[in-house]
């Protein structure tokens, strides 16, 4: 039971707590301009003419992972090579 | 459930009038037919306004979006993002820094007849209106599931939408019908009983299309979107029971529409065993 307080004392709803701190990280990766809409598919096409200079992979052995975090995010590349024959 | 033979099944989630609950519905649904156990991806198709990602909690984690992929800068699995909580969900988020001309029916085309060779259910999360990307939303659906409120604006424009789904898709060039269905959002019982919002039946006898559920107006809706979680994923309330027993109906299960309630009933309505 709670009275004699007014309204703004409450605690907030945790799960509004919640959409703010998204829409935080999100809005601050999107104001910073961040990657723009080519460059994914640019480092992709990069990584893979590198690769290709050096050893024999298919086009789509490159998989791009991202994870937008608060105060880092992180890029996880994986480049599946051709299995050793023999 | 058996998958090489089967093509997956095209469903729109669309509206005219925004605001109204397709993304929230589209997720919920989606979810909900993952949940029982069949292979969905819901696609988002509102180009330069991207939310679907938010509302299913992904938006960290987008790389490559439907664009890329039609345009062949990414392939279709390096878009797809599949949900952390069930395996059997996938989200295709759209780009938020092109326009809607960046989708072509051509594209739009390819992207779903892949997606027919891998998922069971594909819905398609339509943007508002009835220009260019909600056309394209709906053009190769096999079904429809027209979010409405009672309320007029949303009604007139859902019988907009219900024209061009039998006028403007591909099924109706080749002569066959898309099967629509309504999906009443936002109802509110104690309104309707003080004459403030129009019934059920009233919005169907106008619209004159099956119903396919009701989902109360409920607090779990913006709880669920705060979360960035589909709202069937979120705990048990009226408006998770109403969505899984819509997405229970498209699955082909023949259940009678409830309406469900957040509030345990009370005493008079018990005692007269009244169930809306």
């Amino acid at each position: 039971m709670r009275f004699g307080f007014p309204r703004w004392t409450r605690k907030q709803d945790p799960s509004a707590r919640a959409a703010k701190e998204r829409l935080q990280v999100l809005l601050a990766h999107e104001r910073a301009g961040g990657p723009g809409p080519d460059v994914f598919p640019e480092l992709q096409r990069d990584i893979l003419a590198v690769i290709k200079r050096h050893m024999k992979i298919d086009d789509d052995a490159v998989d791009i992972q991202m994870e937008r975090g608060e105060g880092q995010s992180s890029l996880e590349i994986n480049i599946e090579l051709p299995a050793a024959r023999g | 459930m058996e998958q090489d033979r089967k093509a997956g099944k095209v469903i729109v989630v669309t509206s005219g009038k925004g605001g109204v609950g397709k993304t929230t519905s589209a997720a919920a649904i989606g979810a909900a037919l993952a949940q029982r156990g069949h292979k969905t991806v819901v696609i988002d198709f509102d180009v330069g306004l991207r939310n679907l990602d938010m509302i299913m909690g992904v938006e960290r984690r987008v790389v490559f979006d439907f664009i890329n992929v039609i345009q062949g800068d990414a392939k279709l699995s390096q878009a797809l993002i599949r949900d952390k909580r069930i395996e059997t969900l996938s989200v295709l988020p759209t780009s938020q820094t092109r326009d809607k001309d960046a989708l072509t029916k051509e594209g739009v085309e390819s992207v779903l007849s892949e997606l027919r060779e891998s998922f069971d259910y594909i819905i398609c999360d339509s943007p508002a209106g009835i220009e260019r990307g909600a056309q394209l939303a709906m053009h190769f659906a096999d079904e429809a599931v027209v979010v409405t409120n009672p309320e007029v604006s949303s009604v007139r424009d859902s019988d907009r939408v219900l024209g061009l789904l039998q006028a403007k898709t591909d099924r109706a060039e080749k002569g066959e019908a898309v099967k629509a269905q309504v999906l009443l959002t936002r109802h509110d019982q104690a309104r309707i009983d003080t004459g403030e919002m129009m019934t059920v039946e009233d919005v169907l006898e106008i619209l004159a299309v099956p119903l396919l559920g009701i989902v109360p107006e409920s607090k779990a809706v913006l709880r669920a979107s705060n979360l960035g979680m589909p709202v069937v994923l979120d705990e048990p309330s009226a408006a998770s029971r109403a969505y899984e027993a819509a997405a229970a109906r498209l699955d082909g299960e023949d259940l009678e529409v409830r309406l469900e309630s957040d509030r345990p009933r009370g005493f008079m309505q018990r005692l007269f065993g009244r169930t809306a």
